[in-house]
C-alpha cells in the first residue's frame, strides 16, 4: 500500500518534450513527465493549463504537434483512441460516452471485438465475461441490462470494468468525482487504490485538493501549457499547490482607467434555475466591470443564459436600472439594452458561411432596413465604419465570416453587439483562443466600453484577466456564488479558494 | 414587459473607437484572414450556376431533337402542367433555407381543393368555397408548425405523417368521386391568357418575384438566412426564430391552396388524389434549382430555372417520344445529380 516513489522502478511511460499547437497557440510546451507502474498520479491545473490536453494526447484523442512517447521503453506513435486502447491505455470521460442502448455487456466489450467481420457474436460467453469484469471490481449490476438509466456513478464502473478487460495499465480519469454522492466516491476510491495495488498506473484529474491528497501518491502542476512541478504529494502543501497553479506574476494590464461608478443598472436577486445555479444576487453598475469567474462547470455561464433569456431562470428577478424586468427571449434582452458576447463563438456567436457584414448586422435590422428594405449602401457603410473601429482584418467585408482568424471573428462579434448600443454587456470568456496581442485590444476595448459608462459583466477564468479589469469579482462554484471579493483584496489565492469546491463530504479512508 | 427606464444616450461608436488602433500589434502567428476569391470562383459556387448551365444545356439537346421545340408557345402551354408545383417550390425554397423540410403540400393542395369542392357542391357560394379552401390550408400549416415549433418535433417526420393525414381526410371527404361542374369562369385557368401567356405561368412569375424580392431584400428574408445557417447563433442575436418558422409552414399551407385551386381550375374536376407524389417533384424543383438540403443556402433565382429546366426536359422526351414511365428515371437521376453537385460545391466553399 505505501505509495511508489519515483525511483524503485523503470517508469512504465516516458513523455518528453510534448507540445501541442492549436491553429498556431502553444497550449502545451515541452511537457516531460514520467508514469511508473502503481502509482496514481494527480494533474493539477487551472481551466486552460494543458491538463486536459496532455492526458488526451496520451489516449490518441491529440496527436503532439512535436515530442516522444515511450511506453515501456519502447518508442510508440498513439495516432487514436484505438491506438490507445491496443497499447493498454484507456480514457474515462467525466461524463463517460456510452452507447446507451445497448446493454451493459454490450458496452463493456465494444471496441475490443476482433477477428472477423462475420465473426458470430457469442451472447452467453460475452453475458459470463461481463459479470466476471463486475465481480472483479464487486459492484453488483444486471449487465444484460442497458446503459441507459444507470447512474454516472454506475456508468463510471462500466468504464472502469471496460478497462480492466481489455487489460488496461494506464488508466487516465478526467474529473470522475464531479458527479458523485460521496458515498459513490470512496467506491471509486477503494477500487482505483486496488488497480493501483495491482501494478496499473492511474492518471487522475480533479479540481478537488481534499481528493487529490486522500488518494494520490505524486502530483503534476501545469501552468499556461507549462509543467510547473512534479513532486510527491506529501511534500506540497495546499497553498504551494495553489500557488503553483496560480504563480505567474502579475501582467501588467492594467487598463481600467479611474471611471466614476454610477447607479445599479443589472441587478439578479435570487436567480435559481435546479440542478444548475442556485439563488444567485449580485449588482454591476454603470461604469463598472464586474467579473465572474471560477472553474468550467460552476454555472457562470448558465447565469448569464438565464439573465439573456436563452434559458431563463425558474425562479429570482432581474432587475434592469432598477425595474423588474421579464425576459423571455434574446430579443427581449436586446430591446432593455443588453447584450451578451457568448464563450463558444462557432457554436451560438458566428453565422460562418455568411458575410462579414451580415454578422457585424445580424443584431440591428432595423438600422440597415428603415423601410423594410434592406439598403445595401447601409449595410455596408455601417459594417465598414465597424471594421475600422475595431480594426477588423480582412480581405473583404463580403467574404465569409468562416475565413477570418478566430480573434477578429471575435472582433466582428463585439462589434454587432455595439451597434445595439448596449448599456449592460456580458462578456463570456471574450479572450478565449485568441493570440496574446489581440487580447491587449479587447482589454483596451472594455476599459473603454465601461469608461462610458456602460455595464460590464465578464466571465473569465483567466485570473490574471480578471484582476487586471475588473473593480470587483464574483466567485462561483458548484452553482452557487461563493465570493464577492473588492478590486482592493483581490488575489489570485483568493479567487482560486473560492473556486475550488468546498467538499463537506467525509472522504473513507483518508490517508 | 419593457421599462420605462430613460436610457442616456451613450456614445456608442467613439469611445472605444478611438484607442484600440494604437495597440494593433502585427499579426503574430498564422493568417488574419483567408484571401478574397476570384471572382470566377464566386460566380461557380452560386447556386444557380449549375442549374442555369443545365437549362441552356437541356434547351440545345431539346431543339436538336424537333424543331417544334423551339416553339415558345408549345413550351409555355406545357408549362402550365408544372406552374402548380412550381409555386409551391418557391415557398417550399424558403422552408429547406431555413432548414427545415415540408413534405405535405401536394396533400395539402388535394385536401384544400377536396374542402373548396365540397363547400361549393353544398351550395355555397363559389368565394365562401375558395375562403374555406385557404382557411384549410392555414389550419393545416398551422397544425405542422405547431408539430414542428411547438413540440420540437423533426420536420421531415411531421411532415411525413400529415403527408399521410392530409391525403386520408381528402379522401375521407370526397370518397371515390371527383367533383366537378364549377362555373365556366372559373374552370380552364391554362387556356386563360394575358398576352400570349397563360395565366399559371403569369402567377408563377409574379410569385417568383414577389418571394425573391421578400427572400432577398427584406429582413425576416435575411434572417431566414441566417436561421438556416446557425440557429442557436441566430437566436442569440435576437432573431425570433420560431416565429419566422411558423410563418413559413403556414406560408407553405397557404401557398399549398392557392396551387390546389389553380388545379381545380385546370383540371375542371376534384378527386381525393390530387397532385399525388407531387412533394417529390417540388424538391426536386429546389434542389435542382441549388439549394443546400441541410438549410442556410439557396436562391428563388435558382429555383425559379430549375422548374424551367424541368418543362424543357419534360417537353424535350415527350417530344422525343419518350414514356412516361422512364422519364422518372431522368427526374431521379437528375436529383441525384444535383444534390452531388451542390454538396460539392459548398464543401469546397467551405474550405
Amino acid at each position: 500500500m505505501q505509495p511508489v516513489s519515483a525511483t524503485d522502478k523503470a517508469p512504465m511511460m516516458s513523455l518528453r518534450g510534448i507540445t501541442k499547437q492549436f491553429a498556431g497557440v502553444e497550449v502545451l510546451r515541452d511537457v516531460d513527465l514520467d508514469l511508473y507502474p502503481g502509482e496514481i498520479h494527480a494533474l493539477l491545473g487551472e481551466n486552460g493549463a494543458g491538463k486536459s490536453t496532455f492526458s488526451k494526447i496520451i489516449a490518441g484523442v491529440h496527436r503532439p504537434t512535436r515530442g516522444t512517447i515511450t511506453l515501456n521503453s519502447e518508442r510508440v506513435e498513439i495516432s487514436n483512441p484505438l491506438a490507445a486502447q491496443r497499447l493498454g491505455i484507456t480514457l474515462i470521460h467525466q461524463e463517460p460516452i456510452s452507447f446507451p442502448d445497448l446493454s451493459i455487456a454490450e458496452n463493456l466489450v465494444m471496441g475490443r471485438t476482433e477477428g472477423s467481420l462475420l465473426k458470430r457474436v457469442t451472447w452467453g460467453e460475452m453475458t459470463r465475461d461481463a459479470n466476471r469484469l463486475m465481480n472483479l471490481l464487486d459492484i453488483r449490476i444486471d449487465v444484460t441490462k442497458p446503459m441507459r438509466g444507470l447512474s454516472i456513478a454506475d456508468q463510471q464502473m462500466v468504464e472502469i470494468a471496460r478497462a480492466l478487460a481489455s487489460d488496461s495499465r494506464l488508466i487516465i480519469m478526467d474529473e470522475p468525482t464531479a458527479s458523485l454522492t460521496p458515498k459513490e466516491t470512496a467506491i471509486l476510491f477503494r477500487i482505483v487504490r486496488r488497480l493501483r495495488d495491482e501494478g496499473r498506473t492511474i492518471i487522475f484529474i480533479s479540481h478537488r485538493l481534499e481528493e487529490v491528497r486522500a488518494l494520490c501518491d505524486r502530483v503534476t502542476i501545469f501552468r499556461d501549457g507549462n509543467r510547473v512541478t512534479t513532486d510527491t504529494i506529501q511534500s506540497l502543501t495546499d497553498t504551494d499547490i495553489i500557488r503553483l497553479m496560480i504563480g505567474r506574476p502579475l501582467q501588467d494590464y492594467m487598463h481600467k482607467q479611474g471611471t466614476t461608478i454610477g447607479d445599479v443598472a443589472l441587478e439578479a436577486r435570487n436567480l435559481t434555475l435546479p440542478g444548475t445555479f442556485e439563488d444567485i444576487s449580485f449588482t454591476v453598475r454603470k461604469g463598472e466591470i464586474v467579473g465572474l469567474g471560477g472553474l468550467v462547470g460552476a454555472g457562470r455561464t448558465d447565469v448569464a443564459k438565464a439573465i439573456f433569456g436563452i434559458a431563463p431562470a425558474q425562479s429570482g428577478r432581474v432587475l434592469i436600472n432598477g425595474q423588474d424586468v421579464q425576459i423571455r427571449d434574446p430579443s427581449d434582452a436586446i430591446a432593455l439594452k443588453l447584450a451578451f458576447v457568448p464563450e463558444d463563438r462557432a457554436i451560438a456567436g458566428i453565422f460562418r458561411s455568411l458575410s462579414v457584414e451580415q454578422n457585424i448586422t445580424a443584431a440591428v435590422p432595423d438600422q440597415i432596413a428603415p423601410s423594410g428594405f434592406i439598403r445595401r449602401s447601409l449595410e455596408k457603410g455601417i459594417a465598414e465604419a465597424q471594421v475600422t473601429r475595431m480594426s477588423i482584418r480582412l480581405a473583404s467585408q463580403r467574404q465569409p465570416i468562416g475565413e477570418l482568424s478566430g480573434g477578429n471573428q471575435q472582433k466582428a462579434i463585439l462589434a454587432r453587439w455595439l451597434l445595439t448600443d448596449p448599456e449592460v454587456l456580458i462578456l463570456d470568456e471574450p479572450t478565449r483562443g485568441i493570440d496574446i496581442g489581440v487580447k491587449a485590444e479587447f482589454y483596451d476595448m472594455i476599459g473603454a466600453l465601461a469608461a462610458s459608462g456602460r455595464a460590464i459583466l465578464l466571465i473569465s477564468s483567466e485570473l490574471p484577466e480578471l484582476l487586471a479589469l475588473c473593480d470587483r469579482i464574483l466567485v462561483m462554484s458548484e452553482g452557487r456564488l461563493t465570493a464577492n471579493i473588492l478590486r482592493a483584496e483581490a488575489t489570485q489565492e483568493a479567487i482560486m479558494f473560492a473556486a475550488v469546491p468546498k467538499t463537506t463530504r467525509q472522504i473513507e479512508g483518508v490517508a | 414587459m419593457t421599462p420605462v427606464g430613460s436610457p442616456k444616450p451613450v456614445d456608442a461608436l467613439d469611445s472605444a473607437g478611438q484607442q484600440p488602433t494604437a495597440t494593433v500589434s502585427a499579426p503574430q502567428s498564422g493568417r488574419e484572414f483567408a484571401p478574397a476569391r476570384p471572382i470566377w470562383q464566386v460566380l461557380l459556387i452560386r447556386p444557380e450556376t449549375v442549374t442555369l448551365a443545365l437549362l441552356i444545356g437541356a434547351i440545345i439537346v431539346g431543339s436538336q431533337l424537333s424543331r417544334f421545340f423551339l416553339d415558345i408557345s408549345y413550351i409555355l402551354e406545357s408549362s402550365t402542367l408544372y406552374s402548380e408545383y412550381s409555386i409551391v417550390a418557391l415557398m417550399l425554397t424558403l422552408v429547406i433555407i431555413s432548414g427545415e423540410i415540408d413534405l405535405s403540400p401536394a396533400s395539402m393542395m388535394a385536401l384544400s381543393a377536396c374542402v373548396f369542392a365540397s363547400v361549393f357542391q353544398a351550395g355555397a357560394p363559389i368565394w365562401l368555397a375558395i375562403l374555406a379552401s385557404f382557411a384549410c390550408g392555414l389550419a393545416m400549416g398551422a397544425f405542422n408548425a405547431i408539430l414542428v415549433i411547438g413540440f420540437r418535433l423533426p420536420s421531415i417526420i411531421v411532415t411525413i405523417g400529415t403527408l399521410t393525414l392530409y391525403r386520408g381526410l381528402a379522401q375521407v371527404l370526397a370518397g371515390d368521386r371527383s367533383i366537378s361542374h364549377f362555373p365556366d369562369w372559373f374552370v380552364g385557368i391554362d387556356y386563360r391568357e394575358i398576352l400570349d401567356v397563360p395565366v399559371p405561368v403569369i402567377l408563377f412569375t409574379v410569385a417568383a418575384i414577389i418571394v425573391g424580392l421578400f427572400l432577398g431584400m427584406t429582413i425576416p428574408g435575411r434572417q431566414i438566412y441566417q436561421i438556416g445557417t446557425n440557429e442557436i447563433a441566430a437566436r442569440h442575436a435576437g432573431i425570433r426564430v420560431q416565429r419566422i418558422k411558423a410563418g413559413l409552414f403556414v406560408g407553405m399551407g397557404l401557398v399549398a391552396s392557392l396551387a390546389g385551386l389553380i388545379t381545380a381550375s385546370r383540371l375542371a374536376s376534384v378527386r381525393y388524389d390530387m397532385a399525388t407524389g407531387g412533394e417529390l417533384q417540388m424538391v426536386l424543383m429546389v434542389m435542382l434549382g441549388g439549394t443546400y438540403i441541410f438549410g442556410g443556402r439557396g436562391t428563388i433565382l435558382g429555383t425559379f430555372l430549375a422548374s424551367w429546366l424541368l418543362v424543357i426536359i419534360a417537353t424535350g422526351m415527350t417530344v422525343a417520344n419518350i414514356v412516361v414511365t422512364s422519364q422518372l428515371i431522368v427526374m431521379g437521376v437528375l436529383l441525384i445529380t444535383s444534390i452531388i453537385a451542390t454538396n460539392a460545391i459548398y464543401a469546397r466553399s467551405q474550405r
